[in-house]
């Protein structure tokens, strides 16, 4: 079963309900598909056992060849490459590797090489299998890591994945093809406008969600009422504690030092698995 | 005419809760949310809308299914995956074209499509320019783009001197497009593991397009000892923190009110931020 842990809103605390989820469980692997800014390592301390380079292609133009025509130019819906008089421009933070240019060049002047956009990181913690994505910086496009993340999917086990927050397009890239999402979302109005856009993005993916409340006390009630008006299940409340924002701000996963927690987690998980079918 | 964006790597560490105040205690600007798939400033101003603009960012194909001899040659090209059989997964897709340029049959076609809106509101504040990006799109950075370009134009007609960028969290797309060509970025982490982290990151990508930063660190005292890591780091990187905001629960109770904390409290928070602002704006100059 393949869970994803999304929001809309940044900082409700997706990071914290996978990592203990994740400790919680057995045979699971957790994959960081928030590969902007990646936290879950933070957290789990995994030992890591390889790294993988995760390239896109993009094009490469043999000067001889080129006639300046400008097709690719034309073709190129991201507006990567430009023709000049006697130069075509590439900008490869725009380009999205569709190898349309080198279909379109009339001259075969284009071919397409590989340049790297991010890494893949594997490794263990504890007992969980841990694979992390993480997008070089200054690169734009975090879709091709978040895909090359979920090629490490193993069916046999049950599988976490931490998305960005956020509703566009690695969002959807984070928890498309996953059997269940869970929302974490906060009691406020910020929390409550952007969990009812996440809403929205997993209606039109149909996938079947539930929500978490974090920090359950700061704010107000309106999460509970929309949730209660829209038929979403609440599937854990978590109360503002300051222990937990404690726990969390050195590093650590709460179930660690609050192991009463657990059952709750197993008992969230146990709600997921019955929602699924 | 001064640009200044406020982001921070790690989501929900207070951006717009520091923006919405600063828009309070500017003078002649303009405010832009370039948070385009989650944003939120709009619920802390009463805005009243100017103007409403469709925002068409990508393209989607579509396959003439009376025309299709499935040759299976689009399948074939598409590297999205996009393509089974001959239907498009609209999700996947990412409008490229190949497809209906591989298409023998002339089956398929690039449709333009609606990514979403821009809008142009005004707020006793000020004019501000926001965006709504529809559910499930890409282009993010265009739509950012677009906000930014309207932004600037409205500061040219009105003689306004400063453009107020609410960015997303990220180091991703919009928030490149955020972040290009603006005088100014201050980034606003907060003392947890995550929130350090997520700076380095952040930080590089500014350094990356060289583009001026400060550092604020909200909620400081929820750990003094994470603050002053932070505070050590940014000194041996020779970034200046601006300014150490304490957690207070106002904050969230004027987000309740919909309001800008500035407007809502006088306690220390809001001073604290009136201060930072007025540091913010001695830096500009």
């Amino acid at each position: 079963m393949i869970i994803s842990i999304a929001s809309g809103k940044g900082g409700t605390g997706k990071t914290t309900i996978a990592t203990n989820m994740a400790l919680s469980l057995k045979n699971v692997q957790l994959l960081d598909c928030d590969v902007e800014e990646p936290n879950a390592h933070i957290f789990l301390k995994p030992e890591i056992k390889q790294q993988i380079s995760v390239y896109t292609s993009v094009p490469k133009i043999d000067e001889t060849r080129c006639d300046y025509c400008g097709k690719c130019a034309e073709f190129c819906e991201f507006n990567a490459l430009v023709a000049l008089k006697n130069k075509i421009m590439v900008f490869l933070e725009l380009c999205h590797g569709c190898g349309g240019c080198p279909i379109v060049c009339p001259k075969n002047a284009i071919t397409e090489e590989d340049k790297e956009v991010g890494v893949v990181k594997k490794g263990v913690a504890g007992d969980i299998e841990f694979i992390c994505g993480e997008l070089n910086i200054g690169e734009p496009m975090a879709v091709p890591v978040i895909r090359r993340v979920k090629n490490e999917i193993d069916d046999d086990k049950t599988v976490i994945i931490d998305a960005s927050p956020g509703t566009s397009c690695s969002v959807v890239a984070a928890v498309h093809g996953t059997d269940y999402c869970i929302l974490v979302t906060e009691p406020t109005p910020f929390g409550l406008h952007d969990l009812k856009l996440a809403v929205e993005v997993l209606k039109k993916l149909g996938i079947p969600f539930g929500v978490i409340i974090n920090r359950e006390g700061i704010g107000d009630q309106n999460v509970q009422g929309y949730c209660k008006e829209e038929g979403v299940p609440i599937l854990l409340t978590i109360p503002m504690d300051r222990r937990i924002a404690e726990v969390y701000s050195r590093g650590v996963p709460f179930i660690l030092e609050m192991p009463e927690w657990k059952e709750k987690f197993l008992e969230l998980f146990d709600k997921v698995q019955s929602m699924r079918s | 005419m001064k640009q200044i964006t406020v982001v921070s790597g790690k989501g929900g560490t207070g951006k717009t809760t520091i923006a919405a105040s600063f828009a309070a205690l500017a003078h002649n600007h303009v405010i832009a949310d370039c948070d385009v798939d989650a944003p939120d400033l709009h619920l802390l101003f009463e805005t009243c809308l100017k103007e409403k603009e469709e925002f068409r960012g990508s393209k989607e194909a579509v396959v003439d299914e009376e025309k299709c001899i499935d040759c299976g040659r689009c399948e074939k090209a598409c590297k999205f995956g996009a393509i089974d059989g001959h239907t498009i997964d609209p999700i996947l897709c990412e409008g490229c074209g190949v497809c209906a340029y591989v298409c023998p049959e002339n089956a398929i076609m690039l449709r333009k499509k609606i990514s979403g809106y821009a809008f142009i509101s005004e707020t006793k504040y000020g004019p501000m320019i926001h965006a709504m990006l529809n559910i499930a799109e890409e282009a993010s950075g265009k739509l950012v783009a677009l906000v930014r370009n309207k932004a600037r134009k409205i500061a040219e007609e009105q003689g306004r001197e400063l453009i107020l960028i609410d960015g997303p969290p990220g180091i991703g797309c919009p928030v490149i497009a955020s972040l290009t060509g603006v005088d100014m970025a201050l980034i606003v982490t907060e003392p947890t593991m995550s929130g350090l982290y997520d700076l380095e990151r952040i930080l590089e990508l500014t350094h990356y397009f060289g583009i001026v930063s400060l550092v604020c660190i909200n909620k400081y005292d929820i750990n003094k000892e994470n603050t002053n890591q932070i505070i050590e780091f940014c000194q041996r990187n020779g970034v200046n923190v601006i300014s150490k905001i304490p957690y207070d629960p106002i904050v969230t109770e004027a987000m309740v009110a919909g309001k800008p904390v500035v407007e809502f409290s006088d306690g220390k928070v809001s001073r604290d931020i009136g201060e930072m602002w007025d540091n913010v704006m001695y830096a500009l100059k």
